[in-house]
């Protein structure tokens, strides 16, 4: 048989697991990503996992890129196949001249394998069997010991692996030896066995993490809820967003504990339902408490009636929205950007509602901490629209930064001494021209400043009234107060392509991660392309101005129907001709190859298939 | 019509508090509801427990869901923030706003269908979460505003006013809250005001998830013969099982009891309730007990009133969460954010 084609790459390739839920093989897999980290080299990794604890097949990818491409860039060059439930799709997704590497104690057929990939046997359960007795064992330290043989293909630094063991165990410091002993047993083995195995991709230490942190968007945006003063959170577990509340916990474990009493500074509530979490969250919203829930789309469903009322009755409120497939249950453990629609015209009646899209876990941070700055000036909900992708995934990012001179906005809120000097107060009365009122919290005056919240319509003071003068009054001023809210919330940030084109790509969230690479494959093609970022709704007047500077506008999503560029088309007043979609919506992270090949094909200038080759190296 | 203030002037001689308040000061406008409806009554007697508390008005957030009694928080305590919410999650708002700020006094109003069918998973979750709070449920077995539906609490077998038999089993909102971990479960009947208003005032003062099912009846849709929550019927089948006499905050007790007829209860903050025993052997500190007779009482066809169980030093949510004594909604930027020293250690944690 002739050799196959063998692909060469220093510090550019992608490696994937293929592994049986359960198995043990998360912490494995992540320890083969760190150790290339602190080899200086940036890291882009995924799990791909199923709804299960055990038992259904998952995946890590890890995207080694020494230029600091972060997002998905499709394809695989080197597939890790632990899970013979899967062997034959992830023989076939390895790209040609790519490598196998897989457990060779049981035989398999030549049909089982392509004669375009390169094959390395190891005949792990097999060294495992004849180095432990105890079963859990046996199953466990698989997984460590091919990464200590992938250590030795690929050129990892085992110094840097047994460093990262003992931080990983540091608390638990009998399993530093055995975890050690293992990765030095495949290494061990690899040197020995593998010394000719045909393997072409190569990691050498660079310099190009330099200070950043790898870090999970939830965990950074519940960190964002800290630094923002959040001091009520109550939310129902649901996949991809449970991880954002436990996060929570153990930040304000941390920073949220008085250091004298020992009493918690915040209050956390794991409700019965999402209905619940967003009553909970109006309800301290109400009472002058920042509050949040987090969730995911099912959730945002149970909660459109409360939003309803939040947004009427104008009660702060966070909801960080970590989405995944829907419609109804979906993909739950897959990612999309399908609650845009959702959430910004969240419940019955004309209804508006401000949204952020981070597009990492350091923005997740920034947003999650203003949403509340936000929430409390404008009084009314705020959505922080995450991904599965984001949330659920360590990325790589910039360290997260705070200015000691900050201080939380409150927004409009009568004080006592305001009250008493007589300062007029009408609850929907708008005082500055803004469209945003007034408010007072409970308990704050003896005989003034009280009022009845409710959801009713009502006159600027409060008062029931279902007049349709009065009425039409107040839905005026929600809009105005939603005009005010444009200039507030995080502007766009356009980006010119350096010469004159008439094309431009509007994205948002984690597209933006693939987008920088896309557009540098398109520029080598000659398609140039002013990108555009949203990073709020409702939309600044930049955004209807980026749309009138060209002719055609590309606009990059994912999920099936352009919930943005309906946004587009519905608030900013453009011919819809002009915006073109972009959909990726397989409930897998959108990849560069994929924006690169479909921009491509609709400005109808370029083949795909070398331009596929040209974005893979 | 609520928008119709009540004329602010009153008799010059009309009693003030220790607070200099009078009874006007506690009420709020004038009620939209029916002509003789029960609600009204225990509007009333809201009011008369706050002023005789001498409760500075503003220190009372009253909350409630939709329907008939959703809408009485309009009608008592004007000076008090109130929070009409959405239909059957009174629960959840109000156990938010505590979290906010401990130090108010949390009044939960709602009614049967509020909270025994759309809200019933909130009402179960707010009890056993042992909110502080006084929840009200003005409970008339029917739909008012809809005009005359059967609601969760109406008995088996009885009449609607048009005729139609309920077949559905009746929800006993008492008996869920004793087995929920209510710490204090009452019920009365808002034609008994003697019995309803110290019953109010030991519930505000009671630290915990304080409960009382007020039987209410309905004027317009379940005053008739052939409901088990008419007035009639309510009267002849009412079986109290004690008097809450006194209700006395830090003060000694004067009053002289004959020996054996009487239980003290002292609460966690001091106040003392003085019951007069009306059911011999009748034990308001035995959960067990009480859920068992309320059960046979009940299949005998009596209503059952009457504060049916306290348990005096419970906690609540706060504690459970171990929460800081100041209100989380008065801490400032110093107790909240940790600042850019602490983020830069949990940066280099993340490398």
């Amino acid at each position: 048989m002739p050799q196959p084609k063998a692909i060469a790459s220093v510090n550019d390739f992608v490696v994937k697991f293929a592994n049986v839920n359960g198995s043990g093989s998360a912490s494995a897999n992540g320890l083969f990503a760190r150790a290339i980290m602190r080899m200086g080299i940036p890291v882009a990794c995924r799990n791909i996992f199923p709804s299960n604890i055990q038992g259904l097949p998952t995946w890590y990818e890890v995207r080694v890129c020494e230029a600091g491409w972060l997002g998905r860039r499709g394809g695989v060059d080197l597939m890790v196949a632990m899970n013979p439930q899967t062997w034959d799709k992830d023989v076939a997704s390895i790209d040609p001249g790519g490598y196998l590497f897989y457990d060779s104690s049981r035989p398999l057929p030549a049909s089982k394998f392509r004669d375009d990939v390169n094959v390395i046997g190891m005949p792990i359960t097999e060294i495992c069997n004849k180095a432990y007795t105890d079963a859990r064992q046996k199953q466990l330290f698989k997984n460590i010991i091919y990464v200590g043989a992938l250590s030795a293909l690929l050129g990892i630094d085992p110094i840097e692996v047994e460093k990262l063991i003992g931080e990983e165990f540091r608390s638990k410091e009998k399993l530093i030896v055995p975890n050690v002993k293992a990765f030095l047993l495949g290494r061990e083995w690899a040197e020995a066995n593998l010394r000719g195995a045909p393997m072409g991709l190569r990691l050498q230490r660079a310099d190009k993490v330099k200070d950043r942190i790898f870090i999970e968007g939830n965990s950074a945006a519940a960190l964002g809820a800290v630094y923002g003063g959040a001091t009520v959170c109550a939310w129902y577990p649901i996949t991809p967003s449970t991880s954002l509340a436990e996060a929570f916990m153990r930040h304000c474990r941390k920073l949220r504990t008085d250091p004298q009493s020992g009493r918690a500074r915040h209050a956390i509530v794991q409700a019965e339902d999402e209905l619940a979490s967003i009553g909970l969250v109006i309800g301290a919203g109400w009472n002058g408490a920042r509050a949040f829930t987090c969730t995911s789309g099912p959730g945002i469903s149970l909660m459109q009636e409360f939003l309803g009322l939040a947004y009427f009755a104008e009660i702060p409120a966070v909801v960080f929205d970590v989405q995944r497939g829907g419609p109804s249950t979906g993909m739950p453990t897959r990612t999309q950007q399908s609650d845009l629609l959702s959430c910004a015209y969240a419940s019955h009646g004309d209804t508006k509602h401000v949204l952020l899209f981070p597009e990492d876990p350091h923005e997740c941070f920034e947003m999650g901490a203003t949403a509340f700055d936000l929430a409390d000036r404008l009084q009314t909900p705020v959505f922080v629209m995450l991904d599965l992708d984001i949330g659920m995934n360590d990325w790589l990012c910039e360290p997260l930064s705070w200015d000691d001179s900050r201080r939380m906005d409150r927004g409009k809120v009568m004080t006592r001494e305001a009250l008493e000097a007589g300062k007029e107060f009408g609850r929907y009365l708008d005082v500055d021209g803004d469209g945003i009122p007034y408010r007072t919290y409970p308990g704050t005056h003896p005989a003034r400043g009280a009022y009845f919240t409710r959801g009713t319509t009502k006159d600027r003071y409060a008062r029931y009234s279902e007049e349709g003068p009065v009425y039409v009054d107040n839905m005026q001023r929600l809009l105005q107060k939603f005009e005010t809210a444009k200039e507030i919330v995080p502007r766009p940030v356009r980006a010119d392509a350096g010469r004159k084109t008439q094309f431009g790509v509007i994205y948002f969230g984690s597209s933006s991660a693939p987008m920088g690479e896309a557009l540098e494959a398109l520029r080598a093609e000659g398609i140039h392309l002013d990108t555009l970022r949203v990073r709020a709704f409702p939309f600044h007047d930049d955004v209807s101005e980026f749309i009138a500077d060209h002719g055609q506008v590309f606009v990059v999503e994912q999920n099936r129907d352009g919930q943005l560029r309906m946004m587009l088309v519905n608030e900013c007043g453009v011919d819809p001709t002009k915006l073109i979609s972009v959909l990726n919506y397989d409930g897998t992270p959108i990849t560069a190859r994929f924006i690169t090949r479909e921009i491509a094909e609709k400005v109808g200038v370029l083949n795909p298939v070398p331009l596929k080759k040209r974005v893979a190296r | 019509m609520t928008y119709l203030a009540k004329p602010k002037l009153h008799h010059p001689r009309l009693p003030a508090n220790k607070l200099g308040y009078t009874r006007r000061d506690y009420e709020g406008t004038v009620s939209t509801l029916c002509a003789g409806c029960g609600h009204d009554s225990i509007s009333a007697a809201i009011v008369q427990a706050c002023f005789e508390l001498d409760l500075p008005p503003h220190r009372i957030a009253k909350l409630s869901g939709i329907g008939c009694s959703s809408k009485t928080p309009t009608y008592f305590l004007g000076n008090s923030h109130g929070f009409n919410s959405v239909h059957g999650r009174m629960p959840s708002v109000l156990t938010g706003a505590n979290l906010a700020n401990r130090e108010l006094i949390y009044m939960g109003v709602s009614g049967d269908g509020d909270s025994a069918s759309i809200g019933l998973g909130q009402f179960a979750h707010a009890i056993r979460r042992a909110v502080n709070m006084v929840y009200v449920v003005m409970n008339n077995g029917v739909y008012g505003l809809t005009k005359g539906q059967f609601s969760a609490t109406a008995d088996k077998g009885s009449k609607s006013k048009r005729g139609a038999v309920n077949t559905d089993a009746a929800i006993d909102l008492v008996g869920m809250a004793l087995q929920l971990g209510a710490s204090f479960v009452a019920r009365s009947f808002s034609g008994d005001k003697a019995q309803l208003v110290p019953l109010l005032k030991a519930a505000i003062l009671h630290r915990g998830a304080a409960f009382i099912d007020v039987i209410s009846p309905c004027v317009a849709f379940n005053n008739h013969e052939g409901s088990t929550k008419s007035f009639d019927y309510v009267r002849s089948h009412n079986e109290a099982v004690n008097r809450l006499d006194f209700m006395v905050e830090r003060t000694p007790i004067t009053a002289d009891y004959a020996p054996g007829t009487v239980r003290e209860v002292v609460q966690h903050d001091g106040s003392t309730l003085m019951l007069r025993k009306l059911a011999e052997d009748y034990d308001p500190s035995d959960r067990i007990k009480a859920m068992t007779y309320l059960a046979e009482r009940q299949a005998a066809g009596e209503v059952v009133t009457g504060l049916l169980y306290v348990d005096p030093q419970a906690g609540d949510l706060h504690e459970s969460l171990n929460t800081v004594e100041q209100p989380l909604n008065a801490l400032g930027d110093a107790e909240l954010v940790p600042g850019a020293a602490a983020l830069e250690s949990i940066n280099a944690s993340l490398r």
